[in-house]
């Protein structure tokens, strides 16, 4: 065991977990005033949800051997993992691969949560994350990141979850939204814009124990990591800005704010293998990309409400694909297309459309078996919709004026 | 008994109440609004900085004030005077509505009419 090592993803660990709060936060400030805490409690819920089931049997169907497709039930309630072991060739303990891992594991279900709020029945989303964890995250996990997972195998590079935390999210949030429909009450205008700034912040910070952490290690390629992180947030964030200002003549918070998002969800899978020309390029591109999908988006007659599939479905696929063009040998030990190697940007392709068609597919069928059993549903009444779901869903206000008690 | 309600610029709330106090108004209240006159509200963001709409969401401060009759020409005038823009005033500088009030009680002492205002 490397104590070095195992420090730096402790905190890493800790860091991906703040990011959960920080998407509430993020996603509670885009939406009325009158669904704040319902937006935020859909996160903060996912943290105690997905924790217990990842522990009973999320990580073993994830990591345990199996076979190409998913693991087993072997490590159910982490069984057979000695508390000395290590993971791999790392120098990390095993149940400290798990606890970082399983931090992915929540924060995946609770982006798709951004294209449902306002109208998503509290819990029937109960239910959705344990079917979801299961059928879905699970298996798309151990494809890309378990040894014997098919994805890997084939030489699927994705450093710290592009595919199997972004484009997954955002495909289940495209067919939720498709499933679930429009809200009856859109509020366009974010109620809350230094929420959605604090969000953000908290995010792109978390968004340092996800990428840099994923080099399991406290190395030169966790510092490689870090850094080309931050550059593609600061890229994304200035790329949005800049459109902002020369289309609108004034440059938006939000916009900033989601730029700097969609920089850090285009660099994840990028994150171990791109140098410092790349990581602007990516943060550059996804700004650019995440701006023009929000504005297309309505358009389509889709209430993806926050936008989870322009900003972490667009963004996600173009890191995917552009973690295929710009890797390089020096930093993750692969090439990538401008060194000469086109066959890795197939690669990704292929892990991309799988990732897609797997997700948008069994995604699709669980949110259409929540609807049917009886007491869940997807949607709230109409009148609790109106009247927000702060009240009819959690019996709870976010602003409550000072003596009205 | 009259009721004075002026709809002025939220830079100018404290002018207004001190000139109010000045010409003997001691009692009012504020309550920070929203709305639109003939500005047509303002234009903001929508959907990440890329789209903007208008909304009537221009900002104003309602400042209240119950008075006697004779008092209504002196508290308009003060308030006229502290909320009027520099010179000639501008757009957006406010509105006095004065309506009647029937009747007025002061909760301490059960006083009626002017004399509770």
């Amino acid at each position: 065991m490397n104590t070095g090592d195992t420090a730096w993803l402790l905190a890493a660990s800790a860091l991906v977990l703040f990011m959960t709060p920080g998407l509430a936060f993020f996603c509670g400030g885009l939406v009325r005033g009158r669904n704040a805490v319902s937006t935020i409690m859909y996160s903060f819920i996912t943290m105690a949800v997905v924790s217990v089931v990842w522990v009973l049997w999320g990580y073993s169907l994830a990591f345990a051997p199996g076979g190409d497709f998913i693991g087993d039930l072997s490590q159910f309630a982490l069984a057979g993992i000695a508390i000395d072991a290590t993971w791999g060739t790392t120098g990390i303990p095993t149940l400290l691969f798990v606890t970082f891992q399983m931090m992915f594991a929540i924060i995946t279900p609770a982006l798709i949560t951004g294209a449902l709020v306002e109208r998503f029945k509290f819990t029937t989303y109960i239910v959705f994350l344990v079917l979801w964890i299961t059928f879905v995250y699970a298996p798309i996990a151990h494809w890309v990141w378990a040894d014997t997972g098919w994805l890997f195998k084939m030489g699927v590079l994705d450093f710290a979850g592009g595919t199997v935390v972004h484009i997954n999210a955002a495909v289940a949030a495209l067919v939720g939204a498709m499933i679930i429909g429009k809200r009856h009450y859109p509020g366009l205008e974010p109620h809350n814009v230094p929420y959605v700034m604090l969000g953000a912040g908290v995010l792109w910070f978390g968004w340092f124990g996800f990428n840099g952490g994923s080099a399991l290690a406290a190395n030169g390629l966790a510092v490689s990591a870090f850094l080309s992180t931050n550059t593609a947030a600061a890229a994304g964030a200035l790329a949005w800005g800049v459109l902002s200002q020369m289309r609108n003549g004034r440059m938006s918070a939000v916009g900033v704010a989601t730029g700097a998002v969609a920089g850090l969800v285009a660099i994840t899978p990028a994150s171990g293998f791109v140098g410092i020309i790349g990581a602007i390029i990516i943060g550059i591109g996804a700004g650019a990309i995440g701006y023009f999908g929000v504005l297309l988006r309505p358009k389509l007659g889709l209430d993806d409400s926050l936008d989870v599939f322009a900003v972490h479905g667009l963004g996600g696929i173009w890191g995917a694909l552009a973690t295929g063009i710009f890797a390089m040998t020096a930093i993750g030990k692969v090439p990538g297309l401008l060194e000469g190697n086109p066959g890795q940007l197939g690669i990704q392709f292929v892990g991309v459309i799988a990732t897609v068609l797997y997700s948008g597919i069994v995604s699709a069928i669980i949110f259409k078996v929540v609807d049917v059993i009886p007491g869940l549903g997807l949607r709230p009444s109409h009148s609790d919709e109106a009247q927000g779901l702060d009240i009819t869903a959690h019996g709870e206000r976010a602003y409550v004026q000072d003596g009205a008690d | 008994m009259l009721s004075i309600e002026a709809i002025v610029r939220p830079e100018r709330v404290s002018e207004v109440a001190h000139a109010l106090e000045e010409v003997g108004c001691k009692g009012f209240y504020y309550v920070n609004v929203t709305g639109q006159g003939q500005q047509r509200g303002v234009e903001v963001f929508v959907g990440r900085g890329g789209q903007m709409a208008r909304r009537s969401a221009v900002p104003k401060t309602l400042i209240r004030a119950v008075v006697v009759d004779s008092m209504k020409d002196k508290a308009i005038a003060a308030i006229i005077a502290a909320a009027r823009s520099e010179g000639a005033g501008e757009i957006g500088d406010g509105k006095i509505f004065v309506s009647p009030v029937l009747d007025a009680v002061r909760v301490r002492t059960g006083e009626t009419g002017d004399a509770a205002v």
